[in-house]
């Protein structure tokens, strides 16, 4: 075989390797429903919830809990996934700016003892600068 | 009135732009084509040119109307009300231009325009095939912009940025009582682009993305008329002009991240920063590859397909950030204006057709007869290409899932794809290796590039290697680097230094102008270093390690206190430790327009809405005064300065001052860090959290006490003593006169490790009563002087409350940071002097040529080495 031919089949393995490897790390869109399904297997893969914040009639944010008097990394809240299930989410870090304001948070974490411990939380915000448009912000809880 | 005329013209001349830039298409495309006579080419040629003109002309046009519009702040303009405001100095007024996607292809078109110009007056024998490509590029980017509807259809082609805001927004309750209504004042600059990083690094990185359009116009050019070879020797300075460029704007965007976002670093792998960064890999690739192509037929293929795919990878990125495809996985992407389909056409147009032309020529490209030596140059550039591609590749892979999403719903099922929850543990596990091979190898192609070793010449390298190993060997222990992909990486990027150095000291000797190259190694090699220890050894100084929660807070000291405790709770002048600081937070300062540093809010009352403020008393820095009492200053509205004092074990004292700013049009607030930066690290810290500092306190309802002299009472959780009454001949803000009678109160009050004590006043003045509150924003508390009673010898004090002002904050240390802006200054440097060299290589040729092309006698001894 000539060297060139060697030299391209690495790369194609390479490529492939590359491939696969991201199709194994790219994580997944679920609802809260599945993902406690999947912690209850023991998969522990962080996953990426789609949901809004808990609000009452008049859009108060309900179950919504930071006191950084207290303890500025404890951010707690309550997320309805597209399909009204309700869940309590964790966040170790400081609340993110503007979180009051987001439309539509996206967690991505895995569940842990009942509550949805989120690794970093990304929001859609009414945009500041563009009226009528969406724009995302990104949060994440550094590791410890 | 509405200023309509400016912007009709602005209109019109992008259609002028759009039509002349189809026609220069077609018109140098007949000059190219082989078929006719010189005469009919040359004419064509002419006719192309002057078209190319009338459309430089229009673009000029284009951009002067849409800065006019914002530089003379005409709101009525949707665009110029939607990014600037009358506050908004100069400087940033410019780059408010290129905010919104309109403005940015506006520049994309200039720099094109600009850079088409400077090809036509240095490269007339190439005119004709490249300006093809350069017209047809330009056509379809003023077709983003040109705003025209087909009628019938009901097709808009593209966005303009002339429209008014009434034609923007038609519903607006105020256009039925004043068809003719003008805002006063535009919406703003996002605070966070009010940086002179944000002026410099879109024109910077718009040029790089520009003159990548210039090697893959030659490719293209060559692979037309045939001239598989010629193509490179001009296309090279160019594309080691767009690496400099466009690797200089991704550098400036990851500093200017750094500065002013809170990420706490330069990169975040962010789609968008990903999209450019895949390009600038491949090209660099590209030019190693040019840069053997006259020898090498494997590498003169390999120059066509990263060229093309160069300027692809340009589109896609263009594609992918401008197309609202990313949807959630991106933090700053553009909106979508609705330009989907039109970005898609184009992309896809010049992928087939560049594509095409390559497949349809691949027959007639030279082939090498024999194979590579794996002693030879070729071999290892080729090598060090490959693994280029191959990083791009696994951070495109990752970073198009958003795309295959789109994809799969395209074909009706629904994939789900996230990218992945982690993305640098999934980035690092390739890039490391990649980058640890890449670097290693920019040594040992040195050597052999030099011919300094060879096929049974390979001890010419142990000496480099053993100092290498002598030298990692030394930083890895005192430095503690313990993991071993670390440690790889380390050795690599230090042998590639001591490599690359002895070959720079070599050639420096003969011709310092050919050291390019290994100059560009050592700053890429230097760059590594200093990521590998400001990223992988960041320490988060700010652990929280406050006993106060551990009570209150199950959560806290759960999981044996390991949970992420990164950001502590600062209270006004109530010093806290972190790590081996005593941190205070002092104040709040404003930033003011004409006085250097800042200066304390409570020196100044913000005029709402506006950009001045009227100073409550004369405003001195560094015992010079600036302002009088009551004067009215500029100031910047939306930047507010946490004053932090940081306490050193020594007992030195340094200030930092992280930003919060709050524009309150637009709502929320963002934080931006101050870096204290020290030679052999930074010191990273930003403020998470603040009390608005622009809203009002909220007072608790009035709660009275009634105390003698000496008594102590509680309030507010707080002991207070009443220590004293005493009279007083000065109250602040109020004139005694003859027969007017004021005293004072010392109430002393008790924090946990500190004692403050407010003073309000009462006042007799023309028989009437006045009361001078105190307030004490540490304590969150007001007092105020109600009453004296002389009866019974009691005073009441009315005492309100309010929340105490903190802010949260995190700060982290970055060793080494310094290396790699060191190894970027490096980089720019050997790129500028490889530039310089090839420009020199590619005018000595031409003139050469069209000397000869003037006596044609002499033509057959030219040499096409």
């Amino acid at each position: 075989m000539k060297k060139i031919q060697i030299f391209g089949l690495i790369i194609i393995a390479v490529a492939i390797g590359i491939i696969v490897s991201t199709a194994g790390d790219a994580s997944t869109y679920v609802d809260f429903t599945k993902a406690k399904t999947m912690a209850q297997d023991g998969d522990d893969e962080s996953i990426h919830v789609v949901g809004k914040l808990k609000k009452d009639a008049v859009g108060q944010i309900l179950e919504m809990e930071y006191q950084p008097e207290i303890d500025p990394n404890l951010f707690v809240f309550t997320l309805v996934d597209n399909n009204n299930v309700e869940q309590r989410v964790v966040y170790k870090n400081s609340k993110p700016q503007d979180f009051d304001k987001s439309e539509q948070v996206v967690v991505v974490g895995k569940m842990k003892d009942g509550t949805f411990s989120a690794e970093k939380i990304l929001m859609k915000c009414p945009s500041k600068y563009e009226n009528g448009k969406m724009e995302t912000t990104e949060h994440t809880a550094a590791k410890s | 009135m509405i200023h309509s005329t400016i912007g009709s013209a602005g209109h019109l001349l992008v259609i002028v732009a759009f039509v002349s830039a189809l026609f220069a298409t077609f018109a140098y495309f007949k000059s190219g084509t082989s078929s006719a006579t010189i005469e009919e080419t040359i004419t064509w040629k002419r006719f192309a040119r002057m078209i190319f003109y009338v459309h430089v002309a229009a673009v000029v046009g284009v951009v002067f109307s849409l800065y006019w519009i914002i530089g003379n702040h005409y709101f009525e303009y949707h665009y110029a009300w939607k990014n600037s405001s009358l506050s908004l100095p100069t400087g940033y007024t410019i780059s408010s231009f290129w905010q919104d996607q309109e403005g940015s292809f506006l520049l994309w078109i200039f720099w094109n325009v600009v850079l088409g110009c400077i090809l036509i007056f240095s490269n007339r024998s190439w005119e004709a095939p490249v300006m093809t490509v350069f017209a047809l590029v330009q056509a379809f980017l003023t077709s983003m912009i040109l705003g025209v509807v087909i009628p019938g259809l009901d097709v808009k082609i593209g966005s303009t940025p002339f429209l008014l805001l009434k034609e923007v927004m038609p519903d607006l309750p105020v256009y039925k009582m004043d068809a003719n209504f003008i805002p006063k004042d535009g919406n703003g600059l996002n605070p966070l682009l009010q940086n002179y990083w944000m002026v410099i690094h879109p024109p910077t990185l718009f040029l790089g993305f520009a003159s990548t359009l210039i090697p893959f116009s030659f490719a293209i050019a060559g692979l037309w008329t045939k001239k598989i070879q010629d193509w490179v020797r001009p296309a090279l300075p160019w594309a080691l002009f767009s690496a400099l460029v466009l690797g200089v704007g991704i550098l400036m965007g990851a500093y200017w991240a750094y500065e002013t976002l809170n990420f706490g670093s330069y990169w975040n792998w962010d789609p968008v920063e990903n999209s450019s960064i895949v390009p600038w890999i491949v090209l660099v690739a590209a030019v190693h590859t040019m840069i053997i192509a006259r020898r090498n037929a494997t590498a003169l293929k390999t120059s066509f397909i990263l060229t093309i795919a160069t300027f692809i990878l340009i589109l896609y990125s263009t594609f992918m950030t401008r197309s609202g495809v990313l949807g959630n996985a991106s933090v700053h992407s553009f909106t979508d204006l609705g330009l989907s389909g039109q970005l898609l056409i184009y992309l896809l147009t010049f992928t087939i057709v560049s594509i095409g032309l390559l497949i349809y020529r691949w027959k007639s490209l030279p082939s090498d007869e024999e194979e590579v030596s794996t002693y030879s140059q070729e071999f290892w550039i080729f090598i060090g290409a490959t693994l280029l591609c191959l990083s791009g590749f696994q951070i495109l892979a990752t970073t198009s899932i958003p795309v295959y999403n789109k994809i799969a719903e395209a074909f009706g099922t629904v994939l789900n794809m996230a990218l992945p929850a982690d993305q640098i543990a999934h980035y690092n596990k390739f890039q490391l290796w990649f980058f640890s091979l890449i670097i290693a190898l920019t040594g040992i192609g040195q050597f052999f590039w030099w011919k300094r070793t060879g096929k049974g010449n390979l001890q010419a390298l142990y000496n480099p290697l053993l100092i290498a190993l002598l030298i990692s060997a030394a930083v890895i222990t005192f430095k503690g680097v313990k993991d071993i992909q670390y440690i790889v990486l380390l050795t690599t990027a230090i042998f590639a230094i001591v490599a690359n150095g002895t070959i720079l000291l070599n050639i420096m000797r003969g011709n310092y102008g050919l050291s390019g190259g290994a100059v560009t190694h050592i700053g890429v090699a230097l760059m590594l270093v200093g990521i590998l220890f400001s990223s992988a050894y960041t320490r988060v100084v700010s652990i929280n390690n406050s006993g106060l929660m551990i009570s209150r807070s199950e959560e806290f000291t759960s999981n044996d206190n390991k949970e992420n405790k990164e950001n502590i709770t600062l209270w006004l002048n109530k010093a806290e430790k972190m790590g081996d600081y005593m941190l205070t937070w002092r104040d709040v300062r404003v930033e003011p327009r004409h006085i250097p540093g800042y200066i304390p809010k409570s020196w100044v009352d913000i005029v709402e809405g506006d950009f001045h403020a009227v100073a409550l008393r004369d405003i001195e820095v560094d015992g010079k005064k600036y302002n009088s009492k009551g004067d009215t200053i500029e100031i910047f509205p939306e930047n507010f300065y946490y004053e932090i004092e940081y306490r050193e074990p020594s007992g030195r004292i340094f200030t930092l001052f992280p930003r919060v700013q709050i524009n309150p049009r637009m709502g929320g607030i963002v934080s931006s860090p101050d870096i204290q930066r020290k030679v052999d690290k930074d010191l990273y810290t930003y403020v998470s959290m603040v009390t608005n500092p622009t809203a009002e306190p909220v007072w608790s309802q009035t709660e009275n006490f009634t105390v003698n002299l000496r008594d102590t009472f509680f309030v507010n959780d707080y002991v207070a003593i009443l220590d004293n009454v005493v009279r007083t001949e000065e109250v602040e803000g109020v004139t005694l006169g003859q027969g007017d009678a004021a005293v004072k109160a010392i109430v002393r009050i008790l924090d946990k490790d500190k004692e403050f004590v407010i003073t309000p006043s009462f006042v007799i003045r023309d028989r009437m009563v006045a009361r001078k509150p105190e307030t004490s924003n540490e304590l969150g508390m007001r007092l105020q002087f109600q009453e004296i009673n002389p009866q019974t010898g009691q005073f009441t004090f009315g005492v309100n409350t309010t929340q105490r002002d903190f802010i949260v904050m995190k700060a982290t240390e970055k060793p080494l940071i310094n290396i790699l802006w060191l190894g970027t200054f490096v980089l720019v440097i050997g790129f500028v002097m490889a530039t310089i060299r090839r420009f020199k290589d590619f005018i000595k040729m031409r003139n050469r040529e069209s000397a000869s092309a003037a006596t044609p006698k002499t033509k057959s001894k030219v040499v096409t080495a």
